[in-house]
């Protein structure tokens, strides 16, 4: 898959989970203050993306991870 | 007359969401339409008239028929002004969100515990309907869920009427909502399966209460909210007031667990506690809007309660589940609005589906088409599996 593939898919799984704008799911924004995702959000995105892709991320993994970019480097390390 | 001290209540909003009409003019002339017969859905209720894409999805049917109903009441109420810090949310349900636990049940079997939505919870407690209630209108008072079943919504009110008649609330949002038939996760829903076995519901699929051959209730969803202030707070607003809360009361039968006691004892003591509270005799009543469930034990047992402290053949009375089915812990709302409403206009709904009177039951029942009756003390009965008996007592506000 590329790298734009890849990118769309993740930005599909924050679209219908968070129900955002296709345009705010950028590198920068982040969950809490630009997207509006709460912590529950925030789980039931990871589990769609453990779906999509087919990976595991444990919860200590999230530690740290704020931004639409850093859960994207963490969905990549995994493939 | 009422307990030294409490200050009078008054219903000042209204709101419901009912197989038979969403709103209360459409609710309150659907009474007069035809008998129930098969489960009775809110086929017109359109979750996003009330929510976006994502907070439907976060929330319970029957949360969003608590918060479309609370909306409605307080449309219908106009500016309150209340204090947030003195008005409150008091709110029943019989269930809760039994079909969002039985959808994620089902994909817990197919997908394993890590795909268990961590909206389980807040979607299925029975307090998410009261709570969304609070934190979408910023009420800061007190915040509870009443749940004693198909009397849930009767206590919520009763409750409700409590906390500003004590001064602790200036108003109060209160009701009950139930929406526990809906299919989930590819099957049927539970919430029927499981009543049709415990053989509460009617087998012919139709609402007939005190008829010799009605054999069940006809299962409902819905909700009912009334805005519950404090006289002189109404007034002072200019508000519209459909009517004051006389008096309230609750006991239990401690007798079955489904069954009703047979004698009606606690029924017929829960009645006498409300005339009581509310300072009247019984002769003072002018209509009784009966619990009225088209169960063989429970309409008996009514009849008997009521006859024993009315007399025979007593008061009017009707029971709106002829139209509406039984909507469980929002029943009480659905039939305190009904009350208030037949206080307000003088007008006493008629009991669908009763085409001949059990010979056992001598009240005289309201049927056909609604009845005139100059409006006095309205009696509403409820009765919850569990021997929770609940009554409520409305009347037109005097001077």
């Amino acid at each position: 898959m590329s790298d734009d593939a890849t990118f769309e898919k993740f930005k599909q799984c924050a679209v219908d989970v968070l129900q955002v704008p296709e345009d705010r799911v950028v590198p920068e924004a982040s969950f809490t203050d630009d997207l509006n995702a709460d912590s529950l959000d925030l789980v039931e995105f990871v589990m769609a993306l453990e779906e999509a892709f087919a990976i595991t991320v444990d919860e200590t993994e999230l530690d740290g991870v704020e931004t639409v970019g850093q859960a994207y480097e963490l969905v990549v390390s995994k493939l | 007359m009422p307990p030294r001290g409490r200050r009078r209540v008054v219903v000042t909003g209204l709101g419901v969401v009912a197989s038979c009409g969403i709103g209360r003019d459409a609710f309150f002339a659907g009474l007069s339409g035809p008998a129930a017969a098969g489960p009775q859905r809110v086929e017109a209720f359109d979750p996003s008239a009330w929510f976006d894409v994502k907070e439907a999805r976060q929330t319970d049917r029957f949360a969003q028929f608590s918060i479309a109903c609370a909306q409605l009441a307080l449309d219908d109420a106009g500016e309150l002004g209340a204090d947030p810090q003195r008005a409150g949310v008091i709110f029943g349900t019989g269930i809760g969100g039994l079909t969002t636990l039985q959808e994620q049940i089902v994909l817990m079997a197919g997908k394993g515990a890590r795909r268990v939505s961590p909206r389980l919870v807040p979607m299925m407690m029975g307090n998410a309907g009261a709570a969304a209630i609070s934190i979408r209108f910023g009420w800061r008072g007190p915040c509870e869920t009443v749940v004693t079943a198909c009397a849930s919504a009767t206590h919520a009110i009763g409750n409700a009427f409590r906390l500003v008649g004590d001064g602790r609330c200036d108003a109060v949002l209160t009701g009950g909502a139930e929406a526990a038939i809906s299919a989930a996760g590819g099957l049927d829903p539970i919430g029927i399966a499981a009543f049709a076995n415990m053989t509460a519901l009617s087998t012919s699929g139709r609402s007939r209460p005190f008829d010799r051959r009605r054999d069940g209730f006809v299962i409902a969803e819905g909700g009912g909210a009334l805005v519950l202030e404090e006289l002189g707070h109404a007034r002072s607003r200019a508000a519209h007031i459909y009517a004051e809360v006389l008096g309230a009361a609750s006991t239990a039968d401690a007798f079955h667990i489904t069954a009703p006691d047979p004698s009606g004892e606690g029924a017929s003591a829960c009645m006498a506690l409300a005339l009581a509270d509310a300072g009247i005799a019984p002769d003072e009543v002018a209509h009784i809007n009966a619990h009225g469930t088209s169960t063989p034990l429970n309409d008996l047992a009514e009849a008997e309660a009521i006859e024993r402290l009315f007399g025979q053949p007593g008061p009017p009375v009707t029971a709106i589940k002829g139209v509406t089915g039984h909507s469980l812990g929002a029943a009480g709302a659905l039939e305190a609005v009904a009350s208030v409403l037949s206080v307000e206009r003088g007008l006493m709904p008629p009991t669908a589906g009763l085409e001949e009177q059990d010979p056992a039951i001598h009240l005289d029942v309201v049927t056909g088409a609604a009845r005139p009756f100059v409006p006095g003390a309205v009696l509403s009965n409820s009765f919850g599996f569990g021997g929770h008996n609940g009554c409520l007592l409305f009347g037109p506000v005097t001077p």
